[in-house]
């Protein structure tokens, strides 16, 4: 197996859930098209932080910017998938499954999870925090690990003499068993079960273990970010974290939301990346932050609609910083439908250049297929 | 052990419900089962009927915070108020309609929404959706109130068609822009500010000079469409009855895929969503008829277990078992952070699309936040629930062997339909202390015990998850 200085590789993705406006995130700002569509939501040429003489980061995200003024931040430009699907679900579903055409059941990290650990030897291989576990870690006979609250993770912790839970705990192992199953979900759940122990085995010390000079705001992204920085540095053998961030879907007071979640996001990956590189356990991880799709190029009074076209970062120390791909263009005749960004890389090409050139794993049958690759790092696994 | 009888009725109010308990069971057991689900379907209690009582016990009900307080409030009454059905089809059309509160700064106004699908829920249809359609909060939630004549804003459009009434499909995306264009000037009136004087309610108002007049074509009927004429088209569709059909299956009978594969895959039981969708048509969209239909068909009455309990039915379940508190109780406050927990924050889904079901309520994270609280809720023996199980064991005549304590405790606790490994593991569980015997004071005060923990492992096991 490819490691990094003797480490093994690390994927942490970062969902950006509802449709970040990526226009707005790395905005177009000479671009008089670009005033013109978005007389209410636009961020005008004065108050942008400039990258280059056509492009500058929303003033939000500043942190942003200065992890990619170090060279760190590959902006993946223009990401998205023929016939972009505007329904949020589907369109997750589609980014979750990696198939545009049919339904899947089967999550790609969860493919990823299996080659990993096709035997499920360490339950903790992938692990999700927040809220329920994502499609994208969901496939029968997979195990990932989800944790709502890392501080408080475990099972009949009501139960205060010692003896009777200890009782209670194997009990509760010997009803979920496999045998138990009566079809998909009797098996699914008695997996579950059986995970759950052996999770809260691993993780019950690593609150205690944990201590850092980095102070994470309190928002849900840093507090999913600092979990991950606890359990990463804890040693356990994970090799791929989700965490998820929501609101994105600003139909209306964009002006108001999107620079909030803006600042919450890019503070929380600038604190991510101090944190571990306080604990010397950066050099192995890196960062994916995707959305479901962008969002309409004009707004509409007050927010913006559904879209394509979106934006996607890969964010690490042995990132080749820069832009990758193209933006995609803005002049209005070459709008999608009159009104969208045409996207210019498919996403399965950007999970197979992060599977291939970092996990250093084959991604043809994980994404489905074979997909334009872009080359973000300088440094890889060997 | 419980009669087929007693057997049908905890799975009619385990899914009109939360369930039942014994006593209550009984009281149904010689009714017919057709007179008891008229009665489910036309309650004589008026809706809310516990509203000025909590108010009383719990200002904080009225705090900027309001959902916490109601939803669990709304739980109890699901478990305790006098018309189960009134309140869970409140709940179903809040997994259809999701709606958040937070989007808003008048998180009363979902707390109205939620009582008129109290109200309305076992109504017609093409008034569900009027109502829906001019309810404060979705027109805050889905950005009606963004949606102008010239200058449209398609997020409610949309909704309304994808997830609200006919599914993926069943329009194009001019319909969608037709749509929108027909609700423009829907809107509500400004509610006074949150700060500093809290969260209130706002109403609905027509602007007439901010809708779109234009010809419009939806679905084949051409004209100065307004959105009453939209939900007029949507309601005689087809796939409007088959689209919610499936729901009213996936909340009520068995669970289904997730929505975003519906039109897609087929239906679990095509046949069953047939009937449905033949008696909304009969009725004109009477949800009343559809659900009379559905819970006196054989379909609905076979399908015993199939359901994963959402949290909020696991929440309701444990604390109608432990059948406490009966009245207001602090503890009720803790019952919507306990869903929330469990990946189900009622007046805060998600998104839009409301909650995935099924399989998805359970992950590591969730489970264990499942099994404790199931733990928690009867941990304690001198609640009413436990008692009786208690009672109604200690009355057996003479000591109650190891095999004979496991199958009452798992036949009183719901008929729970434990498997046989299950069943195996609790009964060696059960022989390692002998008999149950009832004899003195201490032998009573032992037992008690040993029942009480032996609920605590009925609760924690797979089959507990279902409804």
């Amino acid at each position: 197996m490819a490691k990094i200085n003797g480490k093994d590789p690390v994927l942490v993705v970062v969902q950006l859930t509802g449709g970040l406006d990526f226009m707005n995130t790395l905005i177009p700002y000479t671009s008089e098209a670009y005033h013109e569509a978005r007389p209410t939501v636009g961020v005008a040429a004065d108050d942008v932080l400039p990258m280059n003489d056509t492009l500058g980061w929303h003033p939000a995200a500043g942190a942003l910017k200065e992890l990619y003024d170090a060279g760190n931040v590959a902006v993946v430009q223009g990401i998205g998938y023929e016939n972009s699907n505007r329904s949020h679900f589907r369109a997750m579903d589609i980014w979750h499954t990696t198939e545009p055409l049919k339904v899947s059941t089967e999550g790609w990290l969860a493919r990823v999870t299996r080659d990993i650990d096709p035997n499920t030897e360490n339950p903790l291989t992938a692990v999700s925090f927040g809220r329920g576990l994502p499609r994208a870690l969901a496939a029968p006979g997979v195990t990932a690990t989800s944790v709502g609250d890392l501080d408080h993770f475990g099972l009949m912790t009501k139960i205060e003499a010692e003896q009777e839970r200890a009782q209670d705990l194997d009990i509760f192992k010997r009803m979920y068993t496999p045998s138990v199953g009566t079809g998909v979900v009797g098996d699914y759940l008695a997996q579950t079960g059986r995970d759950v122990l052996a999770g809260i085995d691993m993780l019950r010390d690593v609150p205690s273990q944990y201590s850092s000079t980095v102070e994470y705001a309190s928002n849900p992204i840093a507090n999913a970010l600092r979990d991950v920085a606890r359990v990463h540095t804890a040693g356990l053998g994970t090799r791929v974290f989700y965490t998820q961030h929501a609101g994105y879907d600003y139909h209306a007071l964009e002006p108001e939301t999107h620079p909030r979640l803006l600042t919450e996001l890019t503070q929380a990956l600038s604190d991510f990346m101090a944190d571990l590189r306080e604990h010397n356990a950066s050099e192995e991880v890196t960062v994916m932050v995707f959305t479901e799709f962008g969002r309409r190029i004009k707004d509409n009074g007050s927010g913006t609609d559904h879209g394509s076209g979106g934006g996607a970062y890969i964010i690490g120390d042995h990132v080749d910083g820069g832009l990758y791909s193209e933006y995609p263009s803005v002049k209005p005749e070459d709008w999608l439908y009159g009104e969208d960004l045409r996207h210019t890389i498919d996403f399965r090409g950007i999970y197979g250049t992060v599977l291939e050139q970092w996990m250093k794993m084959d991604p043809t049958q994980i994404v489905n297929g074979t997909f334009e690759q872009i080359t973000p790092y300088k440094v890889t696994a060997a | 052990m419980a009669s087929e009888a007693i057997e049908l009725r905890a799975h009619l109010m385990r899914r009109v419900g939360v369930g039942a308990t014994r006593d209550e069971l009984e009281a149904l057991e010689d009714r017919p089962y057709e007179e008891i689900v008229e009665e489910l379907l036309n309650p004589e209690e008026p809706a809310n009927r516990d509203a000025d009582l909590f108010d009383r016990y719990f200002p904080a009900l009225r705090s900027p915070d309001v959902p916490v307080g109601t939803s669990s409030v709304w739980i109890f009454n699901i478990a305790n108020g006098g018309s189960p059905l009134r309140e869970k089809m409140a709940l179903f059309w809040h997994h259809v309609f999701a709606t958040g509160w937070y989007k808003g700064e008048h998180g009363p106004s979902i707390i109205t929404q939620i009582a008129m699908f109290r109200e309305n829920g076992l109504g017609n249809l093409h008034q569900i959706l009027l109502d829906l359609s001019r309810n404060p909060s979705m027109l805050s939630w889905l950005d009606n109130c963004q949606n102008h004549a010239g200058d449209i804003n398609e997020n409610y459009g949309r909704e309304l068609l994808e997830l609200f009434s006919m599914g993926i499909g069943a329009y194009s995306e001019d319909d969608i822009k037709a749509a929108a264009r027909a609700f423009t000037g829907w809107t509500f009136e400004q509610p006074i500010p949150l700060y500093p004087t809290g969260g209130y309610d706002s109403s609905f108002i027509y602007r007439a000079d901010d809708h779109d007049d234009d010809e419009k074509t939806f679905l084949g009927r051409t004209g100065n469409l307004n959105g009453e004429d939209i939900i007029d088209v949507i309601v005689g569709q087809e796939a409007t009855p088959r689209f919610l059909g499936r729901h009213l299956y996936n909340f009520f009978v068995a669970d289904e895929e997730q929505v975003p594969a519906w039109s897609i895959d087929p239906p679990r039981d095509p046949e069953a969503i047939d009937q449905l969708v033949a008696s909304f048509t009969e009725s004109d969209g009477d949800m009343t008829a559809v659900m009379r239909t559905l819970l006196n068909s054989e379909f609905f009455k076979s399908a015993r277990y199939q359901r994963v309990k959402s949290p909020a039915e696991l929440v309701g379940s444990a604390i109608k078992l432990a059948n406490w508190p009966q009245d207001p109780d602090p503890a009720i406050l803790t019952w919507s952070p306990a869903t929330a927990a469990m990946g189900q924050k009622l007046m805060d889904p998600p998104s839009v699309e409301g909650w995935h079901t099924g399989k998805e309520w359970l992950d590591g994270g969730t489970l264990s936040e499942r099994v404790n609280f199931a733990v928690e809720q009867v941990m304690d023996t001198s609640k009413p629930g436990v008692q009786s199980i208690v009672s109604r064991i200690a009355s057996s005549n003479g000591a109650v062997e190891p095999d004979a304590f496991v199958d009452q405790v798992l036949d009183l606790a719901g008929p729970v339909p434990a498997s046989e490994d299950t069943r195996k593991v609790l009964a060696e569980f059960a022989s390692e202390e002998g008999p149950l015997t009832f004899g003195s004071d201490d032998e009573r005060e032992h037992s008690e015990a040993r029942i009480g923990r032996m609920l605590q492992l009925v609760v924690s096991s797979p089959e507990y998850q279902f409804a």
